[in-house]
């Protein structure tokens, strides 16, 4: 059988073998490497530069012609002083924590509850992993026909449990209930994703660590407390971050669930920044308002990660 | 070698000059996806007849047909060589050099603007408002208007009932307070073992939804922008006591007379709720009422059309649209000469009859128009008495403070009347300041 270095290295045309013949490993690996790192510029690093010199102009994109002028501060300060972006940072705040905490207790629970050797399990996984596979729009449209009050299922089974008539309230409408309506829309579809990680965890967990804790007479609740959330909770962690960083920048489902209404009771900012940026057209200010979501979500970010390392330390 | 060189060279060149000449030969036409499109359709067939040029259509649905024509225009797109486009974006089209100032095309054809209905030349076609260049010829007339069901309203007992409460005959109203008083009388009311509603309003947060709706009650009562037109002075004009009392009047009407859960609705949402049987009365665009007049469930004898009724002042919300041709077509000849043949008197009676809404005097002069559709006549008492939104370039974001400041007050229970108004006026300041006009 044939080395494969000299099969490789016999393949390689002579005139590129005489070039390459006296560079460095370093040199060559840069070689290799060079082209992402040119893309990663153009791609991501120019525009993140490029937004941040307009967040300090007046630019309008669809004024080419016009003469843009330097502003300074001025579209930092008009972001950070406005109430009413102050209100849509609690609106995401609100839907980010509600639905991060739904998704870990229910998925976790799946997880664990799944987790033990039944008839059906495999079928049951997959039925329960069916809703992140839809696309946001599909349960946008659908969840906004089940929340309708006439013909809606929720507001029928509301009625059939509590005798609160149907037609009486609406989960999008006013009244309070859209906040949480879109938190329990995104936690349908994605609690199936924080399982599935939860339950790679639970199933990383060598058998004979709970044998050990048996032989030392710990107790089921003891050993769940000291064993089972301890290991699988970089898994969690993980989760958390991946649907903190999703939701953080919520779009679709919550525009075609409701526009951002009643009002502006589900304005997030992903949704307030797309209507300054892209109909309003005010791309300098919008730049600020991309820049200041984006260190707020890195910054946060970045803290997170350095717990999560500390935790898969320990 | 040299020989299968040129050879293939002159292939390449002439496959290019085909592709080229096809494209010129080609025009597309971009609009919003719905009814009198598919009208536009048919008639175009005979301008792909006379002038031996391929028509394509680009049809977008309402909810995001601004958001996609506005992205195309403003990045330079040769998506579409004619656009139809709302009323609001003559300004934008007009200053960012997106449409085709058409006067030397008008004047070296013939085309008058004199031939169409002032008001519709007005709004669709000049920028600066009212001054004599023309970005667009008048394409599709339109307001927001009204109809009901007329078998429910012909009925005796509910002719009885309603003399009984409100002492006079149930009739198509003749004031908003009537309109809220017949939407209030069957809000609720069981009618063949179906529980129905008043009326279907526009609501819808997204878009322009609501701001469509609540202007039928603010001009209504005689709410104005500007107190002197082209001063932007609007302090005491957008937060006149009058319309406070039509923005309250409009959120009086949405809670006491509306489907449950009628909170995010604008044009298929109204046309489902009237044409399902759950409302008496619906409002929506002219545009429509052919469509819904043909209607074998709820159209013919058991529908009626009615001009949005007046209360200080008789007016309607202003929609329709003006064609123009995109600067940055590659088919600028192509273009001007769909418009030249449109502009004919008859092919606007063609299109009328087609179910377009001609704007041309050849066709809303004709004796016989008032009586040529059941809603024809209300057509042209509407466009009597329009008035339009801003058609500035920042129509946009002057739309957006508009939608919020509307659906919080209206919808959200947020607020007071006049705080809106007042919100309102403090948002547009700031539009206007940004760019250079206050």
């Amino acid at each position: 059988m044939p080395n494969p270095i000299e099969a490789a290295a016999s393949a390689t045309p002579r005139a590129v073998a005489r070039r390459i013949r006296g560079l460095s490993d370093r040199t060559i690996a840069w070689l290799f490497v060079a082209p992402t790192i040119f893309l990663l510029l153009a791609i991501n690093i120019f525009p993140l530069i490029w937004t941040v010199r307009l967040s300090f102009t007046n630019f309008a994109a669809n004024k080419p012609n016009a003469e843009v002028k330097w502003v300074g501060l001025r579209n930092y300060i008009r972001i950070l002083t406005d109430d009413g972006i102050w209100a849509n940072m609690q609106t995401t705040a609100h839907f980010l924590l509600w639905t991060l905490f739904f998704q870990v207790v229910l998925g976790f629970t799946l997880a664990w509850l799944i987790n033990r050797k039944f008839k059906g399990n495999d079928l049951l996984t997959t039925l329960i992993v069916l809703p992140m596979m839809l696309s946001p729009a599909v349960v946008g449209n659908f969840w906004t026909f089940l929340y309708q009050p006439q013909i809606g299922l929720v507001n029928y089974v509301v009625e059939v449990v509590t005798g609160t008539p149907a037609s009486s309230f609406s989960m999008l409408g006013p009244g309070g209930l859209a906040k949480w309506s879109i938190v329990i829309v995104d936690t349908w579809m994605w609690t199936p994703f924080v399982m599935l990680i939860c339950l790679a965890g639970l199933r990383s967990i060598p058998d004979y660590i709970y044998e050990a804790a048996e032989v030392d007479r710990a107790s089921k609740w003891r050993q769940f407390w000291t064993l089972t959330v301890p290991m699988v909770l970089p898994f969690l962690m993980l989760a958390v971050l991946f649907r903190g960083i999703e939701n953080f920048k919520m779009f679709d489902m919550v525009v075609l669930l409701t526009g951002g209404g009643p009002g502006n009771e589900t304005l997030l900012a992903s949704i307030d920044l797309k209507r300054e940026a892209f109909e309003k057209w005010r791309t300098g200010y919008s730049s600020a308002y991309a820049i200041i979501l984006f260190v707020t979500v890195f910054g946060l970010a970045s803290i997170y990660v350095k717990a999560l390392n500390k935790v898969k330390e320990r | 070698m040299k020989t299968r060189l040129l050879a293939a060279t002159a292939v390449a060149a002439l496959a290019q000059a085909g592709a080229a000449s096809a494209q010129s030969n080609e025009l597309t036409l971009c609009w919003a996806a719905w009814d009198p499109a598919n009208a536009l359709v048919e008639l175009s067939k005979d301008f792909e007849t006379q002038s031996g040029i391929k028509m394509n259509f680009e049809f977008v649905p309402w909810p995001n047909f601004a958001d996609r024509m506005l992205n195309e225009l403003n990045s330079g797109g040769q998506l579409c060589d004619l656009l139809i486009g709302d009323s609001q974006w003559i300004g934008g089209g007009a200053e960012n050099g997106h449409y085709l100032k058409l006067n030397e095309f008008f004047d070296a054809n013939g085309i008058s603007m004199d031939d169409f209905a002032p008001a519709t030349v007005y709004a669709y076609s000049t920028w600066p408002k009212g001054t004599p260049n023309y970005y667009a010829l008048p394409a599709m007339g339109d307001a927001n208007g009204w109809f009901y069901r007329k078998d429910w309203f012909a009925r005796p007992e509910i002719q009885a009932d309603f003399k009984a409460k409100y002492g006079r005959d149930l009739a198509e109203p003749k004031t908003q307070q009537e309109l809220l008083e017949i939407a209030q009388f069957f809000q609720g009311r069981e009618i063949d073992g179906q529980k129905v509603y008043g009326a279907s309003i526009f609501t819808e947060r997204g878009s322009e939804g609501i701001t469509m709706g609540a202007t039928s009650s603010l001009y209504a009562f005689g709410f104005k922008y500007e107190n002197t037109p082209g001063k932007y002075d609007m302090e005491g004009a957008v937060n006149s006591a009058d319309a406070v009392a039509g923005l309250e009047f409009y959120k009086e009407l949405y809670k006491t007379a509306t489907p449950p859960g009628y909170d995010n609705a604008y044009m298929e949402q109204s046309l489902d709720a009237f044409k399902s049987g759950q409302v008496a009365m619906a409002m929506n665009w002219f545009a429509f009422f052919p469509g819904l007049y043909a209607d074998p469930n709820t159209g013919g004898d058991k529908i009626d059309f009615f001009v949005n009724p007046g209360q200080k002042v008789q007016a309607s919300t202003l929609g329709g649209q003006g064609i123009s041709v995109v600067n940055y077509s590659d088919n600028i000849d192509g273009a001007l000469q769909y418009i030249k043949w449109f502009a004919q008197p008859d092919v606007q009676k063609k299109w009328w009859s087609m179910g377009g809404y001609s704007c041309h005097k050849a066709v809303l002069d004709d004796p016989g128009f008032a009586a040529s559709a059941p809603f024809a006549g209300d057509f042209l008492q509407a466009m009597a008495g329009v008035q339009d939104f801003w058609q500035e370039p920042a129509y946009a974001s002057l739309l957006l403070a508009m939608q919020e400041r509307l659906h919080n007050y209206v919808v959200a229970d947020q607020g007071t009347a006049q705080e809106a108004l007042d919100g309102l006026i403090k948002d547009w300041t700031e539009v206007f300041e940004d760019e250079g006009k206050l």
